[in-house]
C-alpha cells in the first residue's frame, strides 16, 4: 500500500514537474542517488556544437538589443508562428519529454492523463487572455493587471507574484540540469550548474529577449524532429499499426508480472492495466485540484505571459497560441508512442537494465534508452544534447521574466515613478540578471540534495492562484479595485503557499513529518487557494468605497476599449 | 488615449458587437473545454472500467480514442476561435477604430 502511494506521489511529481517546467525533472530524490555515467563524447560534441551555434545567434542578436524593449520583448517583432514555436518550447521541457514518456512507460494510459492536464490550458489562454493581454500590456504582465490601478501595490504584489514563482522554477531547473547532466553526459553536478548558469546569462544579458526566443525555437525544432524520428522508428516496427504496438506492450509486461512470480492470470490482468487509468486519481478532490493549478497556472506563469509581449500585435499572439497548441498537442501524442516503444524495445532488452530488472540511470531514462535502442550512439548523442538545450532555454527565458519583473515594476515604475531612462532600465535589469544568474548557481548547489518536486507544484499553484486571478478581475471585471486585486492576490498567494507547505508531499515526505500528519490532504492547493484568490479579490473591490476605488471602476471603459481593440496598444518598436 | 476618443469608441453600435460577440463566444468555448476536460477526469475518477473496456477483439480500449481525442478538442477548439476571430472580429475591430480616428 505505502509502495503503491510512493508510486502516486512519484506520478504525481512527474505531473507537476513535466509542465512548462523543463525544470525539476523528476523527483530530485530519484536522481540524486542515480549513479554518474561513463563520460558520452558524442553527446558532448553535439552539444557544444549547439552552443557554438546559438553563441552566434546571440552576437546577431546583442547588436540588435539596444533599448529596453529589445531585450525585454525583442522588440515586438517576433512573428506569431515563432513566438508559437517559442511558447512550445518552453513548455516541451526536458521533464516534459522524459518525465511523460517514463510515466507512460510504467503506468501506459496514466500518462496520457498528465499530458492532457497540461495541454487543456492552452485553450483558455487564447480565449480569454492572450489577445487582451497584448492590447493592454508593453513588457510585463504586471502592465495589464495595473494597468487602470494605482501603480505602487499592484506592481509590488505582480513582481512579488513574479519573483516567488521564478525563484521556485529557477531552483528546481538548476537541480534538475544538473541532475540530469550528470546522468546524461557523465560531468560533476556542480560543473553542470555552473554551466548552465554561465551560459544562461551569456544568452540573456548580450542577446536579452531575442537570443533568448531563438535559442527556444532552434531547440523546439530539434526536440520534435528528434522525437518524431523516436515515434516513426517505434511505428515502423509495428507496421504503423497502433493494435500491434499495444498488443506487444501488454505483453510485455505480462511477462515481467509472471517473471515477478505473479499467477497467470493475475499476471495478464497487470498487464492489461496499461491500457486504461490506474492508480494515479484516487481521490475526485485531488483529481480536480491538481486539474486547476496545471489549467490555470499556465494562464499565470510569468514567463508564458511575458511572450505575448514579443508579437506586434492582438493577431499575432492570438496565432502564436494555436501554433503552441498544436505543437505541444502533437508532442505529447509523440511520448505517448515513445513511452510505449520503450516498454518493447527497452523493458526487453538487457543491455538497458541493472540486475534488478530497473532501466539503468533510473527510471526517467526510457527516452533515452530508446532513442539508443532506435538510432543508436550517435542518435543517443543527440537526444542527450537536445536535453540538455532545453534546460537552458527555459532557465534563460525564467531569468529574463525575473529579471523584468525587478528591472520594468520595481525599478522603473515603483522606484522612479515611470521616469526610468530606457538606458537605466536596460542596465538594471542586466545586473538583475547576473544577481539572478549567481543566486539560481548557489541555490542550486545548495538544494542539490533536496526534494524540488515541492517547487514546481508551489509554482504552479502560485502561479493559478495569485497571478492568474488578479490578472482575469483586472482585464474583465469593472468593478474590480486596486485594494482587492492586491489583498486577493495576496491571499491566494499566501494561501497557496501555506497549503502546498501541510500537504503530504511537503509535510511528510520533504519535512519528514510523521506519516498522516500532514493537515491538508490533497495533491494541490489550487481548488481552495484559487477560491481564497477570486473570493478575496470581490469581496474587498466590493466593500472598497475609497476615492481611489472610483477612479478604478472609472478607468475601466478606457482599458476594455483598448483591449477590445487595440487603439493606443503600443506596436512593435521600428527598426 | 483621451477620453473623447474612447466614448466614440465606446457608443459606436459595432464596438458593441464586437465586445458582446467576441466575449459571448470565449466563455462558451471556455465552457466546453472545461466540460470536455472535467469530464475526461471525472471519467478517470469515478468510471475507471468504463475506459478500461476493449474495443474489439484486440487490446486498444475505449480510453484511447477517447484520451486521443481530448487532445484533438484542444487543439481544433484554438483554431475554431482562432478561426473567427481573425475573419470577423478583427475586420469588425478595424472598422471601428478607422472610424474612430477619422
Amino acid at each position: 500500500m505505502s509502495r503503491r502511494r510512493d508510486s502516486m506521489r512519484q506520478l504525481l511529481t512527474l505531473a507537476a514537474l513535466s509542465g512548462v517546467a523543463a525544470a525539476a525533472w523528476a523527483a530530485g530524490a530519484d536522481l540524486g542517488q542515480a549513479e554518474k555515467q561513463a563520460t558520452n563524447w558524442t553527446a558532448i560534441t553535439m552539444f557544444a556544437v549547439f552552443v557554438v551555434g546559438t553563441l552566434f545567434i546571440t552576437k546577431w542578436a546583442a547588436a540588435k538589443t539596444k533599448s529596453a524593449a529589445d531585450f525585454y520583448t525583442a522588440g515586438g517583432g517576433i512573428t506569431g508562428f515563432q513566438n508559437g514555436l517559442a511558447i512550445a518550447g518552453d513548455y516541451m521541457s526536458a521533464a516534459s519529454f522524459l518525465g511523460i514518456s517514463a510515466a507512460v512507460m510504467v503506468g501506459g494510459f496514466d500518462g496520457l492523463i498528465y499530458s492532457i492536464g497540461f495541454l487543456v490550458g492552452w485553450p483558455v489562454v487564447t480565449f480569454l487572455l492572450a489577445e487582451r493581454l497584448r492590447n493592454l500590456g508593453k513588457f510585463t504582465f504586471a502592465d495589464v493587471a495595473a494597468f487602470r490601478f494605482d501603480q505602487t501595490p499592484v506592481r509590488v504584489f505582480a513582481a512579488s507574484g513574479t519573483l516567488v514563482v521564478v525563484a521556485f522554477y529557477l531552483i528546481a531547473q538548476m537541480v534538475g540540469a544538473g541532475q540530469l547532466i550528470k546522468l546524461l553526459f557523465g560531468l560533476e553536478y556542480w560543473i553542470a550548474v555552473v554551466i548552465v548558469g554561465a551560459l544562461m546569462m551569456v544568452y540573456v544579458l548580450f542577446g536579452g529577449m531575442t537570443a533568448t526566443t531563438w535559442v527556444q525555437i532552434i531547440k523546439a525544432c530539434l526536440l520534435l524532429a528528434g522525437a518524431t524520428f523516436m515515434a516513426f522508428m517505434v511505428l515502423l516496427h509495428f507496421g504503423f499499426s497502433t493494435e500491434a504496438m499495444f498488443a506487444k506492450a501488454v505483453d510485455v509486461k505480462t511477462g515481467i508480472a509472471t517473471a515477478a512470480g505473479k499467477p497467470a492470470a493475475e499476471a495478464a490482468a497487470q498487464g492489461f492495466s496499461i491500457m486504461g487509468p490506474g492508480g494515479f486519481i484516487k481521490d475526485p478532490v485531488s483529481a480536480i485540484s491538481f486539474g486547476m493549478a496545471l489549467m490555470f497556472g499556465t494562464a499565470g506563469l510569468p514567463h508564458i505571459l511575458m511572450r505575448f509581449f514579443t508579437v506586434p500585435n492582438a493577431k499575432e499572439a492570438r496565432k502564436s497560441v494555436l501554433w503552441a497548441t498544436t505543437w505541444i498537442g502533437y508532442f505529447y501524442i509523440l511520448t505517448f508512442i515513445i513511452g510505449f516503444g520503450a516498454i518493447t524495445f527497452v523493458l526487453t532488452n538487457p543491455q538497458f537494465l541493472d540486475a534488478k530488472g530497473g532501466l539503468l540511470g533510473g527510471g526517467n531514462m526510457a527516452a533515452i534508452h530508446l532513442a539508443n535502442a532506435v538510432g543508436g550512439n550517435v542518435f543517443l548523442g543527440f537526444i542527450s544534447a537536445v536535453a540538455f538545450a532545453t534546460i537552458l532555454a527555459v532557465v534563460a527565458g525564467l531569468t529574463l521574466s525575473g529579471a523584468s519583473a525587478v528591472s520594468h515594476d520595481l525599478y522603473a515604475t515603483v522606484f522612479k515613478k515611470g521616469n526610468a531612462d530606457s538606458a537605466a532600465e536596460l542596465k538594471v535589469s542586466r545586473l538583475t540578471t547576473v544577481a539572478l544568474g549567481i543566486v539560481a548557481v548557489v541555490l542550486g548547489i545548495v538544494f542539490e540534495k533536496q526534494n524540488i518536486a515541492f517547487m514546481v507544484s508551489l509554482a504552479f499553484a502560485i502561479a493559478a492562484s495569485a497571478n492568474f486571478p488578479v490578472l482575469l478581475m483586472s482585464v474583465l471585471w469593472k468593478d474590480c479595485t486596486t485594494r482587492g486585486a492586491v489583498i486577493g492576490g495576496f491571499l491566494g498567494l499566501a494561501s497557496s503557499v501555506i497549503l502546498t507547505i501541510v500537504s503530504p508531499s511537503v509535510w511528510e515526505a520533504t519535512l519528514g513529518n510523521p506519516k498522516g500528519s500532514a493537515l491538508f490532504p490533497y495533491a494541490s492547493p489550487a481548488l481552495f487557494s484559487m477560491t481564497i484568490g477570486f473570493v478575496g479579490i470581490w469581496l474587498f473591490s466590493v466593500l472598497d468605497r475609497s476615492p481611489r476605488a472610483r477612479q478604478d471602476r472609472a478607468g475601466f471603459l478606457n482599458q476594455q476599449v483598448r483591449s477590445e481593440t487595440g487603439i493606443g496598444a503600443s506596436g512593435a518598436s521600428g527598426h | 488615449m483621451d477620453t473623447d476618443l474612447t466614448t466614440r469608441i465606446a457608443n459606436d453600435p459595432r464596438y458593441q458587437q464586437l465586445k458582446a460577440s467576441r466575449s459571448t463566444f470565449g466563455w462558451w468555448l471556455t465552457l466546453a473545454m472545461l466540460v470536455v476536460y472535467y469530464g475526461f477526469i471525472l471519467l478517470v475518477a469515478f468510471d475507471k472500467p468504463f475506459l478500461a473496456t476493449r474495443l474489439g477483439q484486440g487490446v486498444t480500449t475505449i480510453g484511447m480514442p477517447v484520451g486521443l481525442a481530448v487532445i484533438v478538442f484542444t487543439i481544433v477548439i484554438t483554431g475554431i476561435y482562432v478561426r473567427r476571430a481573425n475573419r470577423e472580429f478583427d475586420a469588425l475591430s478595424e472598422q471601428i477604430v478607422k472610424e474612430a480616428l477619422k
